[in-house]
């Protein structure tokens, strides 16, 4: 399809190519797929970026690079250094900065010639329309459902295109929603899962490459809507399965009885996505199990004091192997199958990394029988902040 | 008939940790009944207490998502490949 590439008013579309653009873009211009017309769609296209993190740093740079006239990158994050090992936009200098400013600042140097607009706010559902309007395609670089909830509606409601990319670990989805003739986002997940099925932290984790591979490809896609050429991934959900080396392909069709796409649409204004992910799961848990709880520092002075605790480390293995307290380490998931391990009459204090899976461990335990057993608060995390800086943070 | 039913990464760890389970089933109904027989801690994260597939876990046979086919009652044919597919938002987690 070819996106329409609305002006500003008052600003007319490029028409032309300086010398120096077409230097610049001579291996595009030289094919007839792109050519100067094609140049020319780009130069006058606006995309809009939602996150600058993983998938956001191909995309942004292979946009940039692609001569795409205006770039809008929102994200309210900073950069911190556990990103640096997928988010190639980043360099260590940056540490601390807001990420749109740092990527701004990385792709001007890329092409000065292009307008780039950093955009340090949180998406919401009172500025995303109003954010959105001035772009031609949307791109979902985002790490949550209520944002992907909220871009997929925002996007129907303003009938402009949505090239979604997200990842799991070592597998990606890709796909484009939001075109006339298309599925939407709904349409693939009428609801999102429950928080409590959402995989925990401890299969959490990205290897850093993949979310290169899979945004490139909405790089690809988006530059493709711009040109009005190829098959686009629409209707189509392209699988990248990494440890595999496999792509798949799986049909998507838009469902008449959509809320939001259908022919009887039922949700015709943005909604609170918080609430719509959080709180009306099927049988969502609480957030954080309630459990009595020890303090780093409490738990460091019964240590010194010679007090016979035993610590019970509910990691995984690779966990354990990158810093841990010298506790017996039994991973969450295991724990129902290995409690004859435990001792009930012996003091328990269970720990992960930050303090949310050990308080599940510690529920566990207190509802099969144990009655001295305390979570430690913050984890390894606030163990590190608290008692013992020599403990890596992961 | 065998048919085989691909695991995604997220529910690996409820399924032995496996990619891949084959079973003989005549339907996706049956199928995944097998595999959450076989490995029942996966239960819970395809069916609700009333044993109905869950909304944000979608099931295709080869390439056709089974809501526009006959959903459970689809058959299954020797060689067929079921895909569960969860919604993955991320990411990564930072718990």
């Amino acid at each position: 399809m070819a996106t329409s590439t609305q002006t500003q008013p008052g600003t007319k579309p490029a028409a032309s190519l300086s010398k120096e653009e077409i230097l610049r873009y001579s291996r595009h211009l030289i094919m007839p797929e792109v050519g100067m017309e094609g140049q020319l769609k780009l130069k006058n296209a606006k995309v809009l970026l939602i996150g600058t993190g993983g998938l956001g740093a191909p995309l942004g740079l292979y946009l940039a690079a692609a001569g795409v006239g205006k770039l809008g990158l929102v994200d309210f994050d900073v950069v911190d250094f556990t990103n640096l090992q997928r988010q190639v936009t980043f360099g260590t200098s940056d540490v601390g900065r807001p990420k749109s400013q740092a990527a701004r600042a990385r792709l001007s140097n890329l092409n000065p010639d292009i307008q780039i607009e950093s955009i340090e706010v949180q998406l919401t559902s009172a500025n995303a329309l109003e954010l959105f309007k001035d772009f031609d395609i949307i791109v979902d670089g985002t790490d949550n459902f209520p944002t992907r909830y909220l871009v997929n509606d925002a996007c129907i409601l303003l009938g402009k295109p949505n090239v979604y990319g997200s990842i799991f670990r070592f597998e990606g989805q890709v796909t484009v929603f939001g075109m006339p003739d298309g599925p939407c986002y709904r349409c693939l997940y009428p609801e999102p899962p429950p928080p409590g099925l959402v995989p925990s932290c401890a299969e959490g984790g990205v290897l850093g490459v993949l979310p290169g591979i899979v945004g490139s490809i909405q790089a690809m896609e988006t530059i493709k809507l711009i040109l009005g050429s190829g098959d686009h991934l629409i209707g189509r959900l392209l699988l990248f399965d990494a440890l595999g080396m496999r792509f798949r392909e799986l049909k998507l069709r838009k469902n008449p009885n959509c809320p939001m796409c259908g022919s009887h649409r039922t949700i015709t204004k943005l909604i609170d996505y918080y609430e719509f992910c959080g709180v009306r799961g099927e049988e969502a848990p609480a957030p954080n199990v309630q459990v009595p709880e020890i303090t780093p520092r409490e738990l460091k002075s019964r240590i010194d004091r010679g007090d016979d605790l035993f610590i019970l480390d509910v990691r995984e293995p690779h966990e354990f192997q990158i810093c841990n307290l010298k506790g017996r380490l039994i991973p969450l998931g295991e724990l129902p199958r290995r409690v004859h391990e435990l001792d009930s009459s012996q003091e328990i204090v269970a720990h992960c990394r930050s303090g949310k899976r050990s308080a599940e461990a510690v529920d566990f335990l207190r509802k099969a029988g144990f009655r001295k057993v305390l979570n430690l608060k913050g984890g390894i995390l606030a163990w590190s902040d608290e008692v013992d800086p020599s403990v890596p943070k992961y | 008939m065998p048919v085989k039913v691909m695991i995604p990464t997220p529910l690996r760890p409820y399924a032995g940790k496996r990619a891949s389970a084959e079973f003989n089933a005549g339907t996706v109904g049956e199928a995944l009944g097998h595999l959450t027989t076989q490995y029942a801690d996966l239960r819970k994260h395809l069916f609700t207490e009333d044993g109905r597939l869950r909304s944000f876990v979608n099931v295709y046979v080869n390439d056709e998502d089974i809501r526009y086919l006959a959903k459970e009652n689809t058959v299954t044919k020797d060689g067929d490949t079921i895909s569960i597919i969860p919604s993955i938002a991320g990411g990564c987690c930072s718990c």
